[in-house]
């Protein structure tokens, strides 16, 4: 019983048991509106209790009861074969593979930028700006364009979508590595110099294991942005799959209890992410010898 | 004994740094000739410029006036032949690396094959009496072993010259102590040259052949003093008579040169 004290299991699950008293509240108030209004409509006899039960039970409800959504979620994650376009699995997969391309473009960008900006002077006064100048362009208004401008040559499918996360992710990875890349104290800098090292072996030997840190907060930073860009980017050009897709179906048609799932399901990919990159992390800094 | 090669000779050299809070005389009018050798000791209040003469010698700052040659040669054509091993205040390890690691980065960077830098690292770990400690990362480490590895990795590509900056200034008196001894030991055996910055009058007393005495705004020279010390010496020795006189000389130039102002 050891791990339940030292663990954060505790502290997890009073924050989601609050969060859910509250939901199941909050259905109610949001969903009796429409309710009472049925049953005036309808002259049917209601009490508190009839209310509460029927606003956890509504078929497009305003805010659906977390069961409600829970058991969405497992019909469309279990109930279908993952190939079916009813299947979250396969909707799901669709936005975890251009997430997962738009983050590889987007470090290899960012890093790219980084080393350039840190190395070349004129980098640094030149593109800093622009970089900081794209991310002020709203995702929203440009993912149609480029969706538009890529199926005009001829690109489709996961790669507008990957661009447009790769777009986002770029931006805190070349950030934090340029302030990780520049981050070594400068009597290790001096050192290097003293044994007359050129720049690529400072940036092997030293600025590169410095940075690492920093790699890690933007790689977990950009990794859910990019998840953002991917669903962003199945939002337009009729949005036939994906997570993006299954949002704004839900939102046409009104099924409130599928865009939450869909919701749901987002949120779950994301924290794996960040999951997975704070396993990589601890990997490497106990080769890297830093102290458990 | 020694044959007068010169090691290291400075004329009339002068630093001045820009500063936005305007010009910072540095350095004034430094003259200074060290042999091979020599063990040559900067002493002086804060600010007097030891660390930056020292950092001159090094090449890793440029004289603003006057003339310096390391090994009859600019201090920058010393530092891209590897003249040098620097030793910093603070032992300035790799945390990522073991200790071997460490010590081999020199070595790596100038290019050295693997089976001589296993060689040459066993060695240099040895001479500092850390024989076993090749798989530990620093912070594991003590603070005095952790400067140790860091004079062993200034000696792992075997340099003439020996350039330490208030190496032993964070250690407790005792460690320092003892490192002092050792480190007096392991230059007797290797000959090597060092130009060794402290504030600490025993330690200058002890270790040096030479101690140049500094004082501040701006820094520059106002003694030179000739151990009279024999060359065999030990801790005890520093309740003599003549390293009394030697600390007291090297006292007297502090306070000459300290402006109560």
């Amino acid at each position: 019983m050891n791990w339940l004290r030292t663990s954060s299991f505790f502290s997890i699950a009073a924050v989601l048991a609050f969060t859910t008293v509250i939901w199941y509240g909050a259905a109610v108030y949001l969903n009796s509106d429409v309710l009472i209004d049925k049953y005036d409509r309808k002259k049917i006899e209601w009490n508190f209790s009839k209310l509460v039960e029927d606003s956890w039970a509504m078929k497009r409800p305003v805010m659906p009861a977390p069961h409600q959504i829970m058991l969405d979620m497992k019909k469309s994650i279990f109930g279908y074969k993952i190939s079916s376009k009813r299947s979250l699995v396969y909707h799901g997969w669709v936005t975890i593979s251009s997430t997962l391309v738009g983050f590889a473009m987007g470090a290899v960008l960012g890093i790219l930028l980084a080393v350039g900006i840190v190395h070349v002077s004129t980098l640094n006064k030149s593109v800093l700006p622009w970089i900081i100048a794209s991310q002020t362009i709203p995702i929203l208004a440009i993912a149609p364009m480029v969706i538009v401008v890529l199926g005009a040559i001829g690109v489709t499918g996961l790669l507008p979508k990957a661009i447009i996360s790769a777009y986002l992710c770029f931006f805190p990875i070349a950030i934090g590595m340029v302030k990780g890349l520049r981050s070594p104290d400068p009597m290790h800098l001096d050192l290097m110099k003293t044994y007359n090292a050129s720049k690529s072996q400072t940036f092997y030997k030293l600025r590169w294991p410095t940075s690492t840190p920093f790699l890690f907060a933007s790689f977990k930073v950009s990794i859910a942005i990019s998840l953002v860009g991917a669903i962003v980017g199945e939002l337009p050009a009729g949005a036939r799959a994906g997570l993006g897709a299954r949002l704004l179906t839900g939102s046409y048609y009104g099924q409130t209890v599928q865009i939450w799932s869909a919701l749901f399901v987002a949120s779950i990919i994301a924290g794996s992410f960040v999951y997975l990159m704070t396993v990589m992390e601890n990997r490497v800094q106990k080769r890297m010898g830093v102290q458990a | 004994m020694k044959e007068n090669t010169r090691v290291v000779e400075a004329r009339k050299v002068d630093l001045v740094f820009q500063t936005s809070d305007g010009p910072v005389h540095a350095l004034s009018e430094i003259d200074l000739e060290i042999n091979k050798g020599d063990f040559i000791s900067l002493i002086g209040p804060s600010g007097c410029g030891k660390t930056t003469l020292l950092r001159l010698i090094a090449d890793l700052e440029k004289p603003t006036g006057g003339d310096i040659q390391v090994n009859e040669m600019t201090p920058e054509e010393a530092r891209l032949q590897g003249a040098y091993g620097y030793v910093f205040q603070a032992p300035a390890l790799y945390p990522w690396r073991t200790v071997e690691g460490n010590l081999k980065l020199p070595l790596e960077i100038m290019g050295i094959d693997k089976t001589e830098q296993a060689r040459r690292s066993k060695e240099v770990l040895e001479m500092v009496d850390l024989s076993g400690f090749e798989k530990k990362f620093p912070w594991q480490l003590s603070g005095g072993m952790q400067q140790r590895v860091s004079i062993a990795r200034a000696l792992t590509f075997n340099p003439d010259l020996l350039l330490m900056d208030e190496p032993f200034g964070a250690l407790d008196e005792i460690v320092r102590d003892q490192l002092n001894e050792h480190f007096h030991r392991l230059w007797e055996e290797t000959q090597k040259t060092v130009v060794f910055v402290t504030h600490s009058i025993p330690e200058a007393a002890y270790l040096s052949t030479k101690i140049v005495v500094m004082s501040p705004r701006p820094g520059k020279i106002i003694d030179i003093i000739e151990s009279t010390l024999p060359e065999k010496r030990t801790l005890d020795m520093r309740d003599t008579p003549e390293f009394l006189a030697l600390s007291h000389r090297i006292r007297e130039g502090l306070r000459a040169g300290h402006s109560y102002d």
